[in-house]
């Protein structure tokens, strides 16, 4: 089952392509490491699946709705962790309330994550998320994605701001998913991720250069 | 749209942690308590005194910060979310544009409305303490214009913010608006009549669009019906359209026209790119 049809997808940003022409499919269980240099298009192309910028050529469908028509739908199967905690001005606990309301994931699932990530939630519910330090920051946020149980969780370089146990805590928990669901990792180190991914794609000047099944 | 009113919630609680609220609401609330300590309850001018003048100072210096006040403060903080990611991760999650968008503006609208209200209240009830008596009909148009005109900057900042994705530009352009609809108050206005280059009709239409303007003339028109104090084109307007016509004007034109901006916004927002 795909849960991902990119087809000839581009993306200019002021008259340069950043996207060019990128044709994709994700099918259901496939884990992907995606690399590729800096200004490769990585993140333009996840930011077109998330729905965040109009297509100049090409469509993608997400389980076979359009990211930009129909964004709750495709949204609703997505889970997306940054490459930087953004510095969200919400305690701990109205960013939970949010997340509860708009996905329907209970805040015991999203603390029993952490909890698992050695991050004691309750004792720092009313903590303003930005004041968290940032290890505790990417950890809530892998915590909020995990718990939601989406069909496709995109990492952005989730593993950044982690020291070297919470990241072992982080592997376990992905391995231990019981769901079935695909990841997009967006990385640069191919190491860090390779125990958990059974795809490459190698990207270079908005375009996939390299596909392989590992 | 049930996500609307948890986007509104978040947003007021997340203002009421910021320190540009507390600026704000200390800038109303100081503004009050200076109006105390200067006595202007016991003084009079042009015929105004008690809770009236404290009253007509109160608005007439709200013309002038609370337009630039709530664009700053808007632009500024949407910008800044998108610059910091802030829009790209709480946009990840399932919410509809029209819940976010529409949501941030009613949280805005409250955040920027309460400390104003609250502030005139507070001066209503030192004036009675003084012995004034309860200005119903001052205190009723009054709210109305500062809701009005709440209305109308957050509409001109929510489709500020949504045009222009530079924090620095968005900025920039914030303060051009305001200094421009300033200008056209009175010093644009009279500088055209007394050059004669313009048809009068022109000058009429200029002051109406201009919703400070609008304002103005509502927040005057209840103590000078005449309205021989704020200038020549505010008592041409008057004689022109009558006094009925622009109460009702000053308080509906700056409401409706913040609607149109504020739609026109999200007409950008959802056309656009949203990072």
């Amino acid at each position: 089952m795909k849960i991902v049809e990119a087809r000839g997808v581009t993306k200019k940003f002021m008259g340069a392509k950043v996207l060019d022409s990128v044709t994709l499919d994700i099918e259901l269980g496939e884990k992907i490491a995606m690399m590729g240099p800096n200004g490769a298009g990585k993140t333009t192309l996840v930011r077109a699946i998330l729905g965040f910028y109009h297509l100049d050529g090409g469509s993608i469908r997400v389980e076979s709705y359009d990211p930009t028509k129909e964004r709750v739908e495709v949204l609703k199967k997505i889970a997306f962790i940054p490459q930087l905690p953004p510095p969200v001005k919400l305690s701990v606990s109205e960013l939970l309330t949010f997340v509860e309301r708009s996905t329907g994931t209970k805040k015991s699932d999203v603390i029993s994550q952490a909890d698992a990530m050695e991050l004691d939630l309750k004792r720092h519910k009313e903590k303003p998320f930005f004041k968290l330090s940032g290890g505790m920051k990417q950890k809530l946020l892998i915590a909020i994605a995990l718990a939601r149980r989406s069909r496709l969780l995109v990492f952005d370089e989730p593993t950044a701001n982690l020291d070297p146990k919470a990241r072992e805590h982080f592997y376990t928990l992905l391995n231990s998913l019981e769901y079935e669901h695909s990841s997009i990792f967006i990385t640069h180190r191919l190491e860090e991720v390779e125990g958990l991914v059974n795809r490459k794609i190698y990207m270079d000047l908005g375009k996939v250069v390299e596909d392989e099944k590992v | 749209m049930k996500n609307l009113s948890l986007v509104a919630y978040l947003d007021i609680k997340e203002s009421l942690r910021a320190r540009w609220f507390y600026v704000y609401a200390f800038v109303f609330g100081g503004l009050m308590g200076l109006f105390f300590i200067s006595g202007i309850t016991d003084s009079v001018v042009m015929g105004f005194t008690g809770l009236s003048r404290l009253l007509l100072v109160f608005i007439q210096v709200t013309i002038i910060i609370l337009p630039i006040f709530i664009l700053i403060t808007t632009v500024k903080s949407i910008s800044s979310d998108r610059e910091s990611n802030v829009l790209e991760y709480m946009l990840s999650f399932p919410i509809s544009l029209s819940e976010y968008y529409w949501g941030k503006l009613l949280g805005r609208f409250v955040t920027v409305f309460f400390p104003v209200i609250v502030a005139l209240f507070v001066g209503v009830a030192w004036g009675l303490f003084k012995g004034g008596q309860m200005p119903w009909a001052m205190i009723f148009l009054y709210s109305a214009l500062i809701f009005s005109i709440c209305a109308v900057f957050l509409g001109i900042a929510f489709l500020i913010s949504t045009m222009v994705k530079s924090h620095d530009i968005a900025l920039g352009l914030s303060f051009t608006v305001w200094i421009v609809l300033l200008a056209f108050i009175d010093v644009a206005l009279i500088g055209l009549m007394m050059q004669n280059r313009v048809s009068d009709e022109v000058i009429l239409t200029v002051a109406m669009l201009n919703p400070l303007e609008a304002f103005r003339i509502g927040a005057i028109a209840l103590f000078d019906p005449e309205l021989t104090v704020i200038g020549p084109v505010a008592y041409y307007l008057l004689d022109s359209l009558g006094h009925t016509f622009l109460m009702i004007y000053a308080v509906v034109y700056p409401i409706l026209l913040g609607v149109i901006f504020a739609l026109l916004g999200y007409a950008v927002f959802k056309k656009r790119d949203i990072l």
